[in-house]
């Protein structure tokens, strides 16, 4: 089948405003986005820049807008679209560097601000083996663990368009998965920073970033739980 | 423009291998990583299964075991003092990692789960063991971000988004490296005493693989450049279990749950391949066997596919029929929730890539290139090695897949590539730091960009007679039909006749894009001719070698031979011409005997 493949354009080095080139290409049902794209960078337009690495939804290089929902272009199969046509653009509230590549330094600042790591300064077992966890603790943040940084989350999420200082959910995803691990001992240091003004208050819980997540995280139910763990300060 | 940086220790590539090596080097020396992928897009992060150790949290297991079993796994061509030295790390290293604060999956006591793996076996009855170490099927995912998270507690300073174009030495030791940054095309050259390569493998030159876009060999390439030979490059794993047509993996975890493999005749025929293990055996012996099956005319609808069945009928059918059982003893039965639970990620991929519910349908498969046993050479410390009497380039360390040290032999154990990378990693980093506090700078040379430029200059001058996708795709083609699972000296010949002819066509690629940001084609064309110079290197070290062992099986030569190939291929690029020698195997206890599973 023919696909019409429209695609954001940008060069900051020459161009003073984005464009719109299309391209048409043949195209299988089972082609992903991606398969379109690196043959228009292969063997129509070499100039064409965007990220990419795995191929398979786990890098999470090639979060873009596709048909105006964020998707992994990996992920985005050409007969899940309704029609023949299909857009592709950067992520939005992220500065555009070049075509489809936007600036991510924000997006990491913001997930290094919530201590992102695993903080327990207690002596480790004697016998030099692991800490021990029990099947359900380490169920309870099961979920969080699975984030892949792609940013489709944050960027989708209208508070974080309004002002780029929030936080976003995908920081609140990764201090979930710290907070709510049984090892760990810093949650009320990051509870603290959640509180503040761009913090956890800052989401109006308009469901944006579930629905973009490609690993399927419960990431409006994962803020609840942080909202809640810092009214109630229990981590239940 | 060029900048210039200093630092006592430059470690190349962000995944698993480079960021271990970078948390141990910034304990004692200034360490940086540069990385073309932001870190956590590394190739680690796709890794599935597991990780092998010996802990023995189901049932007795020891380092020992572990030893043998990877000695076996791969064909006697794994060095044994170093395969020693990483299980007996593994064990340490695991624990290191959860530690850290890696979310592996738990036993009811809540220790760290395992699992079956192809090839891990007990060696009292030679029935699988749970060796491997998992957090579901997402154990490379988990180490990727551990470490990462590792390193912003620790403050590493990244360099992301830098490609590594050249190495820099002098005096016969190492000077630093030179970058490309990405974002504005600007060179940075990087002066250090010690360099670490960790850059991953170069399974992109096959038309079907399990490997990223980014999966280029640069790090293999770049040495070889300079005149460091790479080795062991004929020994290539292709997994038996890719997804039909795209490649992408599904674990050997599936198998390990109890899942089997059926022709197009419905038979389980790994029973005939390999009568005690079965589905369980080594990858090179059930890819062969998948080959055999699909050439026997046995593959579904004649086509060139099998099925991978993880239904959970199907799966007890079998365990009850091999008397499988669980750890305290009863029968092994399971239900497709629990099936669902131990696959989450591989259900995913096949129901978003092939429309199909693992525990309904059958999924398709054909084995798939996935894993270099081959590449830069070291010994087990990580410095690398040079010449057939393993001298040391000061300053230089290679660790993860784009080393050879060589623990992997001629066919690498599942779970073992994350061993190598946390082990070998740790160790590289140690030791750069240490070599490093105890030398002064070499001097830059004079003009330490120049052969950056050049190569740089080269894309962008072509006469544009060819296109760089094109000769891409036909390398691919090539060396999936002449240099993959079954090899003849035919094929061998032929494929490294076109591989010449590619080269010479590369010559006349234009890179179109004269921009400097992001220009995705210059760094893309130029990852195009590392994989031409990797897959010429790798042909000629294929055809030399006349006998068939772990993942290079040869038509022509189908028996092992010890007596004259008991010994690790060293290759030299020199032009159009590839310069072999070679060294022999250590070999500590274990005598090479048959491979039978
Ligand atoms: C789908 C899949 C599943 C797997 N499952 C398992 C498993 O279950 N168990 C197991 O043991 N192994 C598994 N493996 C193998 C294992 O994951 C890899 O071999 C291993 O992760 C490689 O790690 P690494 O650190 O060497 O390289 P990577 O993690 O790939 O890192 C390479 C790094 O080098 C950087 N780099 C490359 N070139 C340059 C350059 N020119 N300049 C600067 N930086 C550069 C990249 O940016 C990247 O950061 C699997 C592999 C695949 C593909
Ligand atoms: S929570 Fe989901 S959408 Fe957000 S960064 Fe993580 S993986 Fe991407
Ligand atoms: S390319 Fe890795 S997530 Fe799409």
């Amino acid at each position: 089948m023919e696909v019409r493949v429209r695609v954001f354009r940008f060069n900051p080095e020459i161009d003073r405003r984005p464009r719109y080139d299309v391209f048409t290409v043949e195209a299988e049902p089972m082609d992903r986005v991606l398969d379109l794209l690196e043959y228009i960078r292969g063997d129509i337009d070499g100039t064409l820049s965007f990220r990419r690495s795995c191929g398979h939804g786990i890098c999470g290089s090639d979060a873009m807008r596709i048909n105006g929902r964020n998707m992994l272009a990996c992920k985005a199969l050409v007969k899940n679209f309704e029609t023949n046509e299909i857009t592709v653009e950067p992520l939005l509230g992220l500065r555009v560097l070049k075509d489809l590549i936007v600036d991510m330094e924000p997006f990491f600042e913001h997930y290094r601000s919530v201590l992102p790591y695993l903080i327990n300064d207690e002596p480790l077992p004697e016998d030099g083996r692991e800490r021990l966890q029990s099947p359900a603790e380490r169920e309870r943040f099961d979920d969080t663990t699975k984030c892949i940084l792609c940013a489709a989350c944050t960027t989708s999420c209208p508070s974080f368009w309004a002002d780029g200082h929030y936080v976003g959910p995908a920081a609140i995803v990764n201090a979930h998965r710290f907070i709510f691990d049984s090892r760990d001992r810093a949650a009320a240091q990051r509870l603290e920073i959640l509180n503040q003004q761009m913090g956890v208050w800052r989401c109006r819980t308009a469901f944006n970033c579930t629905e973009a997540c490609p690993r399927e995280i419960k990431v409006t139910q994962a803020i609840a739980e942080v909202k809640r763990a810092i009214q109630t300060g229990r981590l239940d | 423009m060029v900048h210039t940086h200093t630092y006592d220790v430059i470690v190349v590539g962000g995944g698993g291998a480079g960021l271990m090596a970078a948390l141990y080097a910034s304990k004692r020396a200034r360490t940086a990583v540069i990385s073309k992928l932001y870190p956590t897009r590394s190739h680690t992060g796709t890794a599935q299964g597991g990780i092998g150790a010996a802990l023995g949290n189901l049932e007795e297991d020891h380092w020992e075991w572990h030893a043998f079993d990877t000695v076996k796994g791969s064909d006697y061509l794994g060095d044994q003092d170093a395969i020693e030295f990483m299980c007996r790390e593994a064990i340490q290293a695991v624990y290191d990692l959860e530690h850290m604060g890696l979310p592996f999956s738990r036993t009811p006591q809540g220790r760290i789960d395992q699992r079956f793996f192809g090839g891990h076996t007990n060696n009292m009855t030679g029935k699988p063991v749970r060796r491997s170490c998992y957090a579901a099927d997402r154990t490379g995912h988990m180490i990727l971000q551990t470490l990462y998270q590792q390193c912003i507690k620790n403050g590493i300073r990244f360099f992301d988004e830098f490609q590594v174009m050249d190495l820099l030495l002098q005096n016969g030791a190492v000077a630093g490296v030179v970058a490309v940054e990405l974002a504005t095309g600007d060179l940075h050259v990087f002066h250090s005493k010690a360099v670490v390569f960790a850059t991953g493998g170069h399974g992109r030159m096959w038309e079907v693989t399990s490997n990223a876009y980014a999966y280029t060999g640069d790090g293999v390439a770049v040495t070889l450049r300079r005149g460091i030979p790479a080795e062991d490059m004929e020994f290539f794993q292709f997994h038996p279990t890719g997804i039909y047509k795209l490649g992408i993996l599904i674990t050997e975890a599936v198998r390990g749950e109890g899942g089997v493999l059926i022709n197009g005749q419905g038979e389980r025929f790994m029973e005939r391949y390999a009568p005690r293990i079965k589905d369980l055996a080594s990858r090179d012996v059930v890819s062969r066997a998948i080959y055999l099956e699909i050439k026997e005319g046995r593959g579904v609808n004649g086509k060139n596919y099998l099925y991978l069945d993880v239904r959970p009928e199907t799966v007890n059918y079998y365990a009850e029929k091999d008397g499988r059982t669980r750890p305290d003893g009863s029968p092994y039965r399971v239900t497709a929730e629990e099936i669902l639970a131990k696959i989450p990620d591989i259900t995913d991929f096949c129901r978003t890539y092939l429309g199909v519910d693992p525990v309904k349908d059958l999924i398709p498969i054909q084995p798939t290139a996935h894993y270099a046993m081959g590449g830069i050479p070291t010994n087990k410390y990580a410095e690398v090695v040079i010449d057939s009497r393993n001298t040391v380039l000061p300053g230089l360390y290679a660790a993860g897949e784009c080393a050879c040290v060589s623990v992997h032999g001629a066919n690498r154990l599942g779970t073992n590539s994350l061993v190598d990378l946390v082990v070998f990693g740790k160790y590289a980093g140690i030791k750069a730091a240490e070599y490093a506090n105890g030398v002064d700078f070499q001097p830059l040379p004079e003009d330490p960009t120049d052969f950056t430029r050049q190569q740089i200059e080269a894309l962008r001058h072509g006469d544009g007679r060819e296109k760089a996708s094109q000769i891409g795709r036909e390398l691919r083609h090539l060396m999936f039909d002449k240099v993959g699972v079954f090899r003849t000296e035919e094929g061998l010949q032929e494929a490294v006749e076109k591989i010449k002819e590619l080269r010479e066509r590369f010559r006349h690629v234009r890179v179109s894009d004269s921009g400097r940001a992001f220009n995705t084609e210059l760094l893309n064309t130029w990852e195009l001719g590392n994989l031409l110079d990797l897959a010429l290197v790798t042909a000629v070290s294929a055809l030399e070698r006349k006998e068939s062992r772990g993942a290079h099986a040869r038509e022509d030569y189908p028996k092992r031979d010890d007596e004259n190939w008991l010994k690790h291929t060293l290759a030299w690029l020199d032009g159009d011409r590839v310069h072999l020698d070679y060294k022999p195997v250590v070999i500590t206890q274990y005598t090479p005997k048959e491979r039978v599973y």
